[in-house]
């Protein structure tokens, strides 16, 4: 064998060569069956894309660094389905890009968080933390209140998303940017429009301010309707196809 | 000791790089001319700034007066990477120290824009300490061992300076962007697409400037170092371009799409995320442990035929232990098992090294008594042996129901970077700082037992205070009453962390202490000063023959 090595010792494109292969195998092997086997992703019903406004709750999220300390992912254990509810199905990050898992609860998991508290309760914790939770060791986030949302590039974020795969139909990304305040307004022009193109979304001013479009509004739209999409009553989850 | 010769006309490396200097500042005031996304102009002025700055250092040195002899090493490269290293180690620690106590004190989040929180510097701590400062010591020790072990100077002439440079702009830019918000929040991988291609060009220049040192080398065999530090390069460039594949919005913005989603995202990140481990943490740390542990201790490595085995195998098994990241979560189980199960033969391969890199000491065990740099090194490894063994043990399902989620993945990080990759890199430059700047020996040996000391407390305070907090905070997580309800709230358990929080900031600022010290000893020596309460002559290891048994 000690010969043998002496060919990729005295060759530096074959071992990089080398090198390469070894390093492909792991990877091959565990990602790509994931794109194509089919049961990698739970049949549910209920999953749609995210509103415009709750997609950019999103983008706060993901910018301001709340997956350093807080998870989405609820695992099958007995004490996390009590504290936080069902526990996590693949189908429910379908269309996160990226993804939001997270690796460490120095606070508590959110993937179910939507419809527990209140807009006020949200817009108050995100303001002033300890005001709320005493021992909390969060940090203040009363800035969102102040900064707008940005609506020039709402369809383009939609339409990038689509190209990675998130099934937004030409009429959501038409309405994109008119969508993106007409959640925030149950009396607007289009409240019937945007309640077809997205079931269930909540649609109402979030951050106690209807006069402006905030970050406050996003973030919590989309703290709201976290885990609340899948509908659980129509779910087997011990029916062979979602055993994996 | 001869000048090296000023080159005649102006070499075609040096061309080149002008003209790709020339191209870049252009395509920076183009592109800032067109964005109107504010953080996007902040940094198409860095980058514009840079090139610029680039094309005027180059014409100050005339275009042609650009040492290139061939026989003689870059040196200046090394110099520069010694400095970087401990500038930007110093900054991560810092920045680590902060957050720290943040997660003690919260009011330490100032108020106001938010720039300042938790949130935003995480990422840079975590990005500072493995990417500039392991970064810059796994690029400098490799320009330094490529050209020592292979005796031929860094191919590209002035190649190895783009990619120096280059990726100090590439760390400028992802640490403005982390404060700023710039961030697709996929963990140690957060800077924003326009950053991952810059640092892509940058990466694949390393490789091609290191792999043509290799291919004009004097020797016929390529030394096992080099073997490290090439797998590396190559495999970060894998991971590096596969995990931040992504789609902007515009290509006037900032803020791009992953291409993968969910379940997919998740695996191909901890894919990425566990080998940034595997071979920025490891495999490049390794290469540096396989030239300066004999080095130092004049001694050849204690077995090559294991630094083969250990070699493949570190390499093929490290790969496949990702899915250890998502135990129990939406991941299909096929891919848990398999996951798990490579974490656990990896202890194997690991533990090789170490034995490889410990059992080079056979014969010169006195070294650890009289050079503290040598004892600073045998410890790192010896870190290392001991967070590659909790590593698989944390891989075990059942032991990560209860460690994930939990302070007890954060106090194995910090076993195996504190330990292992900070003490062998600190070993490395005390060794490559005399070495290069033609010193007899450090300023002072004491101030590196001093730094090895405070450091040592420092970890130890560290990773024992985020051993009581994880396991306390993961049982009681699961702790029922006798009614059969949860025992604690989630706040609770926050509560029951604090103390443990104070004590694990006081491990990261006794560990920030001993890199300020070795800073300073570091400054005297390259300044060429010897502590004079320690005589030359009793503390030279260098210049020591073997010593006699």
């Amino acid at each position: 064998m000690l010969e043998k090595h002496q060919v990729l010792e005295k060759n530096s494109i074959l071992l990089t060569i080398g090198i390469l292969i070894v390093v492909a195998i792991g990877g091959l092997v565990e990602i790509a069956p994931l794109f194509y086997i089919e049961n990698t992703i739970e049949k549910v019903k209920g999953m749609r894309p995210y509103t415009p406004l709750e997609q950019f709750g999103r983008n706060v999220y993901t910018r301001e660094g709340c997956y350093l300390c807080h998870s989405q992912m609820i695992r099958p254990l007995r004490d996390e389905v009590e504290r936080y509810g069902h526990y996590s199905l693949a189908a429910e990050s379908m269309y996160d890009h990226p993804f939001q898992w997270g690796s460490k609860r120095t606070g508590p998991d959110l993937a179910r968080v939507g419809g527990k508290y209140s807009d006020e309760w949200h817009r108050e914790h995100m303001k002033n933390p300890q005001g709320i939770v005493p021992e909390s060791v969060m940090p203040t986030y009363a800035f969102l209140s102040d900064n707008m949302l940005d609506d020039k590039l709402v369809a383009d974020h939609l339409k990038a998303l689509r190209i990675v795969g998130v099934p937004y139909t030409d009429e959501q990304i038409a309405a994109a940017k008119s969508d993106l305040v007409t959640q925030l307004d149950e009396f607007a022009d289009d409240y019937d429009g945007f309640v077809a193109r997205y079931p269930n979304a909540a649609v109402r001013d979030f951050d106690g301010d209807p006069e402006h479009a905030t970050e406050m509004d996003a973030l919590i739209a989309y703290l709201q309707m976290l885990g609340t999409l899948v509908d659980f009553d129509q779910y087997e989850a011990l029916a062979d196809e979602n055993l994996r | 000791m001869e000048k090296s010769m000023p080159r005649k006309g102006m070499g075609l490396d040096v061309l080149t790089l002008a003209v790709v200097l020339i191209v870049l500042s252009v395509l920076g005031l183009l592109w800032s001319a067109g964005t109107q996304d504010p953080l996007l102009q902040v940094h198409t002025w860095i980058m514009t700034g840079a090139f610029v700055l680039g094309l005027v250092a180059l014409a100050m040195k005339g275009f042609a007066g650009l040492d290139n002899d061939q026989s003689r090493y870059n040196e200046g490269i090394i110099k520069a990477g010694v400095i970087a290293t401990l500038f930007w180690g110093i900054v991560g620690f810092l920045v680590g120290v902060i957050i720290a106590f943040q997660l003690a004190f919260p009011a330490l989040n100032i108020e106001g824009i938010g720039w300042l929180n938790f949130g935003r510097l995480r990422p840079i701590h975590t990005s500072a300490v493995i990417f500039a400062f392991g970064g810059n010591a796994l690029m400098v020790t490799s320009f330094y061992v490529v050209q020592r072990t292979n005796r031929a100077r860094l191919a590209g002439g002035i190649w190895p300076w783009f990619v120096f440079w280059g990726y100090q702009l590439f760390i400028l830019l992802a640490a403005s962007g982390y404060i700023m918000g710039v961030t697709q929040s996929k963990e140690y991988a957060e800077p924003e697409w326009y950053v991952d291609i810059w640092l892509t060009v940058v990466w694949v220049s390393y490789l091609l400037v290191f792999l043509g040192t290799l291919m004009k080398r004097k020797q016929a065999h390529i030394y096992v170092a080099n073997w490290f530090y090439l797998s590396f390069i190559v495999t970060v460039a894998m991971l590096h371009i596969v995990n931040n594949l992504s789609m902007p919005v515009t290509l006037y913005g900032i803020k791009s799409y992953s291409a993968f989603s969910g379940v997919q995202d998740a695996l191909t990140q901890w894919w990425y995320g566990h080998n940034a481990v595997g071979f920025f943490l490891t495999a490049g740390f390794l290469g540096i442990m396989y030239y300066f542990v004999p080095k130092r201790a004049e001694r050849p490595v204690y077995s090559y035929r294991l630094s083969i085995i250990h070699f493949w195998a570190l390499i093929f098994t490290y790969i496949w232990a990702g899915p250890h990241h998502l135990h129990y979560t939406a991941l299909p189980e096929w891919t848990q098992t398999l996951g798990m199960v490579f974490s656990v033969v990896l202890w194997m391969p690991s533990w090789g090294g170490m034995i490889n890199g410990l059992m080079t000491l056979s014969g010169a065990w006195d070294k650890l008594r009289t050079d503290p740099v040598m004892r600073m090194m045998v410890v790192s490894v010896a870190f290392y042996g001991m967070s590659t063994f909790e590593g698989p043990v944390m891989a075990i399902r059942s032991v990560n129901s209860l460690s994930h989620y939990t302070d007890w993945t954060v106090g194995h990080v910090h076993s195996g970077t504190l330990g292992w990759v900070g003490f062998v890199s600190f070993g490395a430059i005390y060794c490559l700082v005399p070495w290069i700047w033609k010193r007899k020996r450090l300023y002072s040996n004491d101030m590196v037992e001093w730094h090895f000391w405070i450091a040592t407390i420092g970890i130890v305070f560290y990773i024992t205070s985020m051993w009581v907090s994880g396991i306390m905070q993961g049982l009681m997580w699961r702790a029922y009453n006798s009614f059969g309800f949860l025992e604690y709230s989630f706040v609770e358990t926050v509560e029951a962390m604090h103390p443990y929080y104070i004590i694990r900031a006081t491990g990261g600022l006794l560990f920030l202490i001993g890199a300020l010290i070795m800073a300073y000893n570091i400054w005297r020596t390259i300044r060429g000063d010897v502590r004079k309460v320690e005589p030359l002559p009793e503390a030279e290891p260098l210049a020591a023959a073997i010593p006699a048994e």
